[in-house]
């Protein structure tokens, strides 16, 4: 009987493979899809008193939201910071992993290994390291009164959303240039060439050529960031101020003093299922563009 | 054929930090002629071929297209193209727009481009295949898509990297024929890089043969088989022979020599040898002939004993082991009904007027 077992065992490629994967399975399976249900099942209730749910369904959750402006108006905010957050990591990353990939010629592990160096410190510490920055006493501003060019710091530097995109952004940014680095370097140099030869310039080869070889980094980099950005909360409490504040601050508060755990898991619900349809958007979009461009 | 020399390479070198892959090369190539730069890997045959095309920057010299001064010309503006060894195929776009590709800059009418893009896929035979993208193609039909990508931006020259080193034997030898009718056709210069002796022989009008950054010749393939200018040369094309000889007197009309194996020998000389030059003599295999008994209608007789033997079909390749000395000559026969078999001694026999004095 073991035997027989043994035999489909080692006959079946399949069966190897979830047995590899099976670690990862069950963490998923705990850590995220069961989590996942419950919310999606908390976000039909309705919290009656401090500690208690009604059960029941109710969709009331739901209309909630879009009765009350102050939510469409977070969530749009949360999608139109990350989507600066998006374009000003990738505007800032793909010209280094460009120079990496196409101008260093030995050594780039050691070059990707210093660019990603300042992030293997504490993301929180990184966010405080902009309020440094940033703020009344800080660089910037004790730099310019110290030489004279302002008398009173600079008040707009810090708690707004430009101080939210610019500390996202760079405690994103490691996460983006891996994967451009490596769609970039994956393109073979005589594509480039045989662009050239064609009669094309350098620009034009790059919009015709590079940029669409590199699209799998470049939507790699757009989901990577976008995606957790989103639903960041700690950047936008440290940095943002009220002019900052993303609808994940409104859900965590929901879950805590609000104490509203139906309408902060509908509020994630629908947050989860606007990044999803946009992030399902941004990769169909950029493939059409491309086919385009070329 | 016009006799115009449309490329023209001045006093060209090229050198990769300390390295020197190219030395003073000076070349010339007609309109029209099919061309090979055959070499081993190495050599600086691609690196010359890519400074033709634009991509590299000689560090001395000059290139020439039609008496312009292309050098610091880039690759863009080149009435040049040219197919790669990989063939380069822009793996986004399908094959339509890969043909495409290189005429976007003409500014032509949708029908005018749609007919430039079929008239190049008939001539490689690949019609039908618009949709098809690169990963759809075999490594053929890759060549062929190249090669039409190149032809259709209608170059005065073409570059052509080995591109048949990645195809397997048998359609290597119908592109080589395929290339060569297209060439004579086209009537544009084309420009071939190989280090296949043979490719080089079957297609060119003529042969660079180069080494260590220098061109040794530039003949008609039969010229550079049969009148090699040197021991490389000799050797890189085709089988052959070479054997040690000491010079023991030299005149205008004739050579007098010593070869260890042979002994004393009487030459023409038709290579202008002068004394104290080092030589070296050489016979083709197949300007060798093998026998049982001596024969008296040669030259030259020496008795030897069949080492090995290696069968190719058309002809047998024998290893004959003199008997008075220690050398090994190759000879090829054609294929008959009574071989030798190993071990069987035999006569090997030649004409003076077969044997080739290579300087060394």
């Amino acid at each position: 009987m073991s035997s027989t077992i043994q035999n489909i065992y080692f006959r079946s490629d399949q069966a190897k493979a979830y047995t590899l994967l099976s670690p990862a399975l069950i963490l998923v399976i705990l850590a995220m899809a069961a989590p996942m249900i419950v919310m999606i099942f908390t976000s039909f209730n309705t919290q009656i008193s401090m500690i208690e749910i009604d059960r029941t369904f109710t969709t009331g959750r739901y209309e909630d939201f879009f009765s009350k402006p102050i939510f469409s108006m977070l969530l749009f905010r949360s999608v139109k910071i990350s989507f600066f957050v998006t374009l000003l990591t990738l505007l800032t990353t793909y010209p280094l992993a460009y120079y990496i990939a196409f101008y260093v010629k030995k050594n780039k592990m050691l070059w990707i290994v210093l660019m990603t160096l300042p992030f293997w410190t504490s993301y929180l510490l990184r966010v405080f390291s902009w309020r440094v920055i940033l703020g009344n006493k800080g660089v910037i501003n004790s730099a310019l009164m110290g030489t004279g060019m302002i008398d009173e710091p600079l008040g707009f530097l810090l708690y707004n959303q430009a101080a939210v995109i610019i500390t996202l952004s760079h405690a994103w940014a490691a996460f983006a240039i891996l994967p451009l680095y490596v769609s970039l370097d994956k393109i073979d140099k005589s594509l480039l060439e045989a662009s050239y030869d064609l009669g094309n310039t350098k620009f034009e080869t790059f919009w015709r050529v590079t940029f669409p070889l590199s699209l799998p980094g470049v939507i790699g980099a757009i989901l990577i960031i976008f995606i957790p950005t989103v639903g960041d909360y700690v950047t936008p409490q440290l940095v943002g101020g009220t002019d900052g504040r993303m609808l994940s601050n409104m859900i965590q508060s929901l879950f805590g003093r609000a104490n509203n755990f139906p309408l902060g898991a509908a509020s994630a619900v629908l947050m989860l299922t606007t990044v999803c349809l946009i992030a399902a958007l941004v990769t169909y979009i950029t493939k059409k563009v491309s086919m385009r461009m070329s | 054929m016009s006799t115009k020399n449309y490329i023209k390479i001045k006093n060209l070198s090229k050198s990769f930090g300390d390295v020197e892959v190219l030395k003073n090369i000076n070349l010339e190539v007609e309109e029209g002629e099919f061309f090979s730069l055959l070499g081993p890997s190495g050599c600086g045959k691609t690196t010359l071929l890519r400074i033709l095309a634009g991509f590299e920057y000689p560090s001395e010299g000059e290139v020439f297209f039609d008496d312009t001064n292309v050098t610091s010309l880039p690759p863009n503006l080149r009435p040049s193209n040219m197919v790669f060894q990989n063939y380069a195929i822009f793996p986004h776009i399908n094959v339509q727009r890969n043909i495409e590709f290189g005429l976007r800059k003409e500014n032509l009418s949708k029908a005018e481009m749609g007919e430039r893009v079929e008239n190049a896929l008939k001539m490689v035979q690949l019609e039908g295949y618009e949709n098809r993208y690169s990963n759809q193609l075999s490594g053929g039909q890759r060549q062929r898509i190249a090669l039409a990508r190149a032809l259709v931006k209608q170059p005065k020259v073409l570059l052509l990297d080995e591109p048949l080193g990645a195809l397997d034997k048998k359609l290597r030898e119908e592109m080589q024929i395929e290339l060569r009718n297209l060439q004579k056709s086209l009537g544009i210069t084309f420009i071939f890089v190989t280090h296949d002796q043979e490719e080089a022989m079957t297609m060119s009008d003529r042969i660079a043969v180069m080494d260590e950054g220098n061109i040794l010749q530039v003949s008609p393939p039969r010229e550079i088989y049969h009148n090699p200018k040197n021991k490389f040369v000799s050797q890189f094309i085709g089988n052959i022979n070479i054997l040690d000889a000491d010079l023991k007197s030299v005149s205008n009309e004739n050579l007098s020599i010593e070869v260890d194996s042979f002994g004393s020998m009487q030459l023409k000389n038709y290579q202008q040898i002068i004394e104290n030059d080092k030589i070296n003599i050489a016979i083709r295999p197949e300007e060798i002939t093998i026998s049982k008994i001596s024969d008296s209608n040669y030259d030259y007789n020496f008795q030897g004993n069949v080492k090995n033997i290696s069968f190719y079909g058309e002809s047998t390749y024998y290893y004959v082991l003199l008997n008075n000395s220690e050398k090994i000559l190759m000879v090829s026969k054609n294929e008959t009904k009574e071989p030798f078999s190993e071990n069987d001694n035999c006569f090997v026999n030649f004409n003076s007027n077969n044997v080739k004095i290579i300087k060394d």
